[in-house]
């Protein structure tokens, strides 16, 4: 290895590996942790409470909770992965708003795909796509896990957080299609085409249907809701 | 914990809670007695079917949260929620959807909150507040007011028609829309005030006029509570005025348009509200100054919702506006304390 580490005027490429590598101490990567992070005890819509603009704006049935689920899961994997792969090439000082061009860049190309393949699932999530952008749980993964952690594990992490983030999307809109429209799955053929057609399910026959839950108010108090069952599980877990 | 004094000087205070409450239900039976006068057994089935639901969800709420049942249901807070709550249904509201909105009151307004003298928000109108976004059309459904005798619908009925049970009445012709619901949507639609009041069952005629009525008896137990020193003066008096103003500034600018302060002053929600919602001794703002700011704050609210909102009715959505900001009210308005200089931590 050449000495250039004296010379502190001219950074040079190898200079930047030595710091790297030292800042990188090689610890063995916990695959099971970050999975279980992500989907449950690190929670990005009910532990980091990130994200929360979306997830209580579009999550009045289970299709449109879904829809922005996915994208945001596609999302925060790319983009784990696009700043993991360049992290040692970013000066700190500059890494915000290179995260914020990535990140805006892959919602861009989200945004333009949807509109081709799902025309109709993008009409109705409407301005909450581009809004994935200043999602803060993919900004803050970015900063807090992928421009620190090796390719695979940030990869992962990103998948976890996005597959958890969705979960809590995807129930919480099942919560709120239920109780304010006695259905699920309604208008699933916005997502998935004409064979979704009948796959809606009336579980109440003849329900009126509670407005409330479908107006933004129902959407924070089944969040509360959802967040005191989660305390509630991890009590009983707690306990045993 | 109230202790007990034995020298002669002393008096024992008999305010606990259970006194205040029992004092509230006591005043509030006049209003009820002109409501039920005017639209029938329904509004008096709409109490009691909301003190049976409160008593029954606080009772597992208490259960569930492991605090002694008996002392906090004698308490009768719940019965005083259920009560008020109920004299903001129209009469034959099927009995689930009352059920869903004491569920909301009693549940999550109040017990979640920790129960009696913790909740920021008053349990009546939060319960209130969401039917009247869940079900406007059954919350809009108030019987034409007849007198006692010759009401559409008897005891039996009614009952059949609370619980649903083979008997739909033909809403369109047995209700009425309540005087602010005319002022309201006759004013969007541009007819001229003057014709409204003409076309109105309530408002042509004085002695039809239910509403007025009934607040004029709300009045009167409001004065009860006062003489009673139940509630103070500040905040009725402070609502009723800043509620007066605005009335008052914006009929005189323009008649046409703007309802009289007596319609304001005498409709919906407004002397229940002055006197036994927005007085709360628990969501309400404590200080002296704050009361006034309070009260005249709900008044100003209740004048821009009624004129510029998309309800007819404003109170609800008044004290709940209010009692957010109640902290910081009572923070900044803390009376000087004897022997400190009156300082506020900015």
């Amino acid at each position: 290895m050449p000495n250039s580490t004296s010379n502190t005027a001219t950074v040079s490429q190898s200079t930047l590996d030595n710091i790297a590598v030292i800042e990188e101490p090689k610890v063995t990567i916990d695959y099971k942790k970050i999975t279980l992070d992500g989907l449950w005890h690190n929670n990005p819509g009910l532990i980091q409470l990130l994200g929360l603009c979306p997830l209580l704006a579009v999550t009045g049935n289970v299709i449109n909770g879904l829809g922005l689920g996915l994208a945001t899961l596609v999302t925060l994997t790319i983009s784990n992965f696009a700043i993991s792969a360049s992290r040692r090439w970013v000066r700190s000082e500059i890494r915000i708003p290179y995260y914020v061009l990535v990140i805006a860049s892959i919602v861009t190309m989200i945004e333009m795909i949807m509109h081709a393949v799902t025309p109709e699932l993008h009409s109705v999530l409407g301005i909450f796509i581009p809004l994935i952008v200043t999602n803060c749980v993919i900004i803050g993964r970015a900063e807090a896990f992928a421009s620190k952690n090796e390719l695979a594990p940030a990869t992962l992490d990103g998948f976890m957080m996005g597959l958890g983030f969705t979960i809590v999307l995807v129930t919480l809109g099942a919560m709120r299609e239920l109780i304010g429209s006695g259905s699920l799955l309604s208008d699933a053929s916005v997502m998935f085409g004409s064979i979704a057609d009948n796959w809606t399910i009336q579980v109440f026959d003849n329900y009126q249907g509670l407005l409330l839950a479908i107006l933004p108010p129902g959407a924070f108090i089944g969040m509360g809701f959802l967040i005191a069952l989660k305390n509630i599980v991890d009590k009983k877990i707690a306990r045993k | 914990m109230q202790f007990k004094t034995n020298t002669s000087p002393f008096f024992n205070s008999s305010n606990n809670v259970n006194g205040v409450m029992l004092q509230v239900l006591l005043a509030l039976i006049p209003g009820t007695l002109v409501m039920m006068y005017f639209f029938g057994w329904g509004i008096l089935f709409n109490i009691i079917l909301s003190m049976f639901f409160a008593i029954t969800l606080e009772a597992i709420a208490l259960v569930l949260r492991k605090r002694p049942v008996m002392v906090f249901l004698g308490d009768l807070s719940a019965l005083v929620t259920a009560w008020l709550f109920a004299l903001t249904l129209p009469p034959l509201l099927p009995w689930w959807i009352l059920l869903v909105g004491i569920f909301f009151a009693i549940i999550i307004a109040k017990q979640l909150y920790g129960g009696l003298g913790y909740n920021p928000f008053n349990p009546a109108m939060v319960g209130f507040a969401v039917l009247i976004i869940s079900f406007p059309l059954e919350m809009g459904l108030w019987l034409e007011a007849g007198s006692f005798v010759d009401q559409s619908y008897g005891f039996i009925d009614s009952l059949k028609i609370i619980f649903g049970m083979n008997i739909a009445p033909d809403w369109d012709a047995v209700t009425m829309a309540t005087p602010l619901d005319s002022v309201k949507t006759g004013l969007l639609t541009g007819v001229d005030y003057n014709e409204i009041i003409q076309k109105s069952h309530y408002l042509s005629n004085t002695l039809n006029n239910t509403w007025m009525w009934s607040n004029i008896a709300f009045i009167a137990g409001g004065v009860w509570l006062l003489y009673k020193k139940i509630i103070h003066w500040q905040i009725p008096v402070a609502l009723l005025l800043s509620l007066l103003f605005f009335s008052l500034i914006f009929y005189l600018y323009s008649p046409q348009e703007y309802a009289t302060p007596l319609v304001q002053m005498l409709s919906g929600a407004t002397m229940l509200g002055a006197f036994f919602i927005a007085t709360d001794p628990v969501s309400a703002s404590t200080t002296p100054t704050g009361k006034l700011i309070y009260g005249a704050s709900i008044g100003a609210f209740v004048y821009i919702i009624r004129v510029w909102g998309s309800y007819p009715d404003a109170m609800a959505f008044s004290v709940l506006i209010m009692n957010m900001a109640v902290p910081m009210i009572d923070y900044y308005t803390q009376p000087r304390v004897l022997g400190h200089k009156q300082k506020v931590d900015l």
